[in-house]
């Protein structure tokens, strides 16, 4: 393990773990509201950030958080206020974000289209001890609220209409899901590229499905694959000389295909025990007539 | 608390007076009175379109209303916040999300309205397990929700709004897209909380197996109270005993909108 004697190493590890932690814990929200692609969204918008972050010299990280929070904030807003045109309003927000990036890094002194590129796609290797420390502190905000918010976010995100009648403040939690969102983001930013974030926001959880019955299995299941993945990821650049962003959601994707295919087998056997369980025969009981019916298409066919 | 049952003598546990609400720019309610006494147990009838879901869902908070007043409890809608006195049903066919869910964590969210912080105890655990049992649903308690049938979906979310031991049920076409058996089942949850003293305001589309239960038919026509009594008689095909008349339509207007990427 001499990786591990790298300074930039361990600042790359600490940072991919962070995001294997925090992408999936509050994507499991977004995937439960059905607004999976709210993380892409936010990413585009969180563009902006970055540029206006070396337009005038402030950390991009920084910058890109204040500026996704803006985003997911005004989102949110656009689905409470906005009517039949609010996918159009949408649409608006994330382009005229990715454009306004590229508009104020290409304006600014120090940045170039090279700069972007690595807030785009991830650049492990040159992730600095600040953005560590920032990533450190917004991951630690994200962990607190998706874990400790759990059941309050469950009901808002599961059943809107019948929160508010819990007396949940609904609008707070959709607020504050989006905030999270956008935070997680910027967290997620230097690892696997604003581009890709998403990815590790849903994949994981749509792998974990495949696997649990409950909330809380498929919540721990997709964290653990999205640290896998993001730890194997980061490795396999070292030694590969391959871009981590890019690897870690392919390594994502395959999680996900093998985790389905073995799935397969893994709920069938769940439901031949369920059915075992209810007394039900194991298969319809019309016995005359049907196979021969069914059989004569094979014959037929000759 | 201790007052409660003083005031409650007196004051109707719903009242709409002149409620007038519009979706869009269509108008759906014009100038609804609607009373809801202690135990009683009222229907809202009326085709597709009259208003019936809109006013119920005004009485939550959902609908936004621009004339008359509201009052739950005794207290204006505005200021009301003694949700766990309220169950809800909403008109939903399914109890799922995107995300797999069990019975139990479903139902457990019907209990937040009583738990501080949203730290369920032993107490709400229990009664998170008497709500299922209430429902016949005891023994699916740990199992998917997607794995559940139509009627088992209705039973769960009944279950989820009976968590919180309500004072009031309010349901949203409980019995929609529901198979007979379920519906059986379900009068029978429903005639043992009345048994216990609940209210009960329900939107339906036809009585069915609810009808020796509803001491109070409210029809709706095109946004307007067309009739406030006893239940009316079921007539001509509606009549036929298993008449299984099931539309899981939807309100185009009541529905959230969909802007396609996020919602």
């Amino acid at each position: 393990m001499d990786l591990l004697n790298y300074a930039f190493m361990q600042r790359a590890l600490l940072a991919a773990v962070l995001v294997g932690i925090t992408a999936p814990a509050i994507g499991i929200y977004l995937v439960q509201r059905r607004q999976a692609l709210m993380g892409d969204g936010i990413g585009h918008v969180a563009m902006t950030g970055v540029g206006l972050g070396f337009l005038l010299s402030w950390s991009p990280v920084w910058m890109a958080t204040l500026v996704s929070v803006l985003g997911a904030v005004l989102m949110e807003l656009i689905r409470w206020y906005g009517r039949t045109r609010g996918d159009i309003a949408l649409a608006m927000l994330f382009y005229g974000g990715m454009a306004g990036g590229v508009m104020f890094i290409n304006l600014a002194p120090t940045g170039s289209n090279a700069n972007l590129m690595s807030y785009l796609f991830g650049s492990l290797s040159t992730v600095s001890q600040s953005d560590v420390t920032a990533i450190c502190l917004l991951a630690a905000f994200v962990v607190l609220v998706t874990i400790g918010l759990r059941r309050q976010l469950f009901a808002v995100s599961q059943d809107e209409e019948f929160a508010r009648v819990t007396g949940l403040p609904v609008r707070a939690l959709n607020l504050l899901t989006a905030v999270t969102a956008a935070v997680t983001v910027t967290v997620a930013m230097r690892v696997v590229g604003l581009l890709l974030v998403s990815a590790l926001m849903v994949v994981p959880v749509a792998a974990a499905q495949a696997l649990s019955r409950s909330f809380a299995a498929t919540f721990a299941i997709a964290v653990a694959i999205g640290v896998t993945v993001t730890i194997s990821g980061t490795v396999t650049s070292y030694y590969q000389d391959v871009p981590p962003g890019a690897t870690i959601v392919l390594l994502t994707i395959a999680a996900f295909l093998l985790l389905t295919a073995l799935a397969a087998p893994v709920a069938r056997r769940r439901a031949r025990a369920l059915e075992h369980a209810a007394g039900d025969p194991a298969e319809c009981v019309i016995p005359e007539k049907v196979p021969a019916g069914r059989g004569s298409p094979d014959g037929l066919g000759v | 608390m201790s007052d409660e049952s003083v005031e409650s003598a007196v004051e109707p546990v719903i009242a709409l007076r002149g409620v007038r609400a519009e979706l869009g720019s269509r108008t759906v309610l014009r100038g609804i009175d609607l009373t809801v006494h202690r135990g009683e147990v009222v229907a809202v009838l009326g085709a597709n379109g009259s208003g019936k879901s809109t006013a119920i869902r005004s009485v939550i908070g959902q609908v936004p209303v621009s004339a008359g007043e509201i009052e739950i409890f005794g207290t204006p809608r505005g200021r009301f916040s003694d949700w766990k006195r309220v169950g809800y049903v909403p008109q939903r066919t399914t109890a799922a999300g995107g995300v797999p869910a069990t019975v139990t964590e479903v139902v457990a969210s019907g209990r937040l309205s009583r738990a501080r912080f949203g730290v369920l105890r032993k107490a709400d655990h229990e009664a998170i397990r008497r709500a299922l049992a209430l429902v016949g649903m005891a023994d699916r308690a740990k199992d998917s929700v997607n794995a559940l049938s139509g009627g088992q979906h209705q039973r769960v979310l009944i279950a989820r709004a009976l968590a919180s031991e309500p004072e009031l049920l309010i349901m949203d076409e409980p019995m929609a897209g529901v198979d007979l058996a379920s519906q059986e089942v379900l009068a029978e949850t429903l005639r043992e909380q009345v048994g216990k003293g609940t209210t009960v305001l329900l939107v339906l589309h036809e009585l069915g197996p609810l009808e020796p239960l509803i001491d109070r038919a409210v029809v709706l026509r095109d946004g307007c109270v067309l009739h406030d009594g006893p239940p009316p008689k079921a007539v001509g095909q509606h009549a036929l005993p298993g008449h299984d008349h099931v539309h899981p339509h939807a309100d185009p207007a009541a529905e959230p909108v969909r802007t396609g990427l996020l919602s």
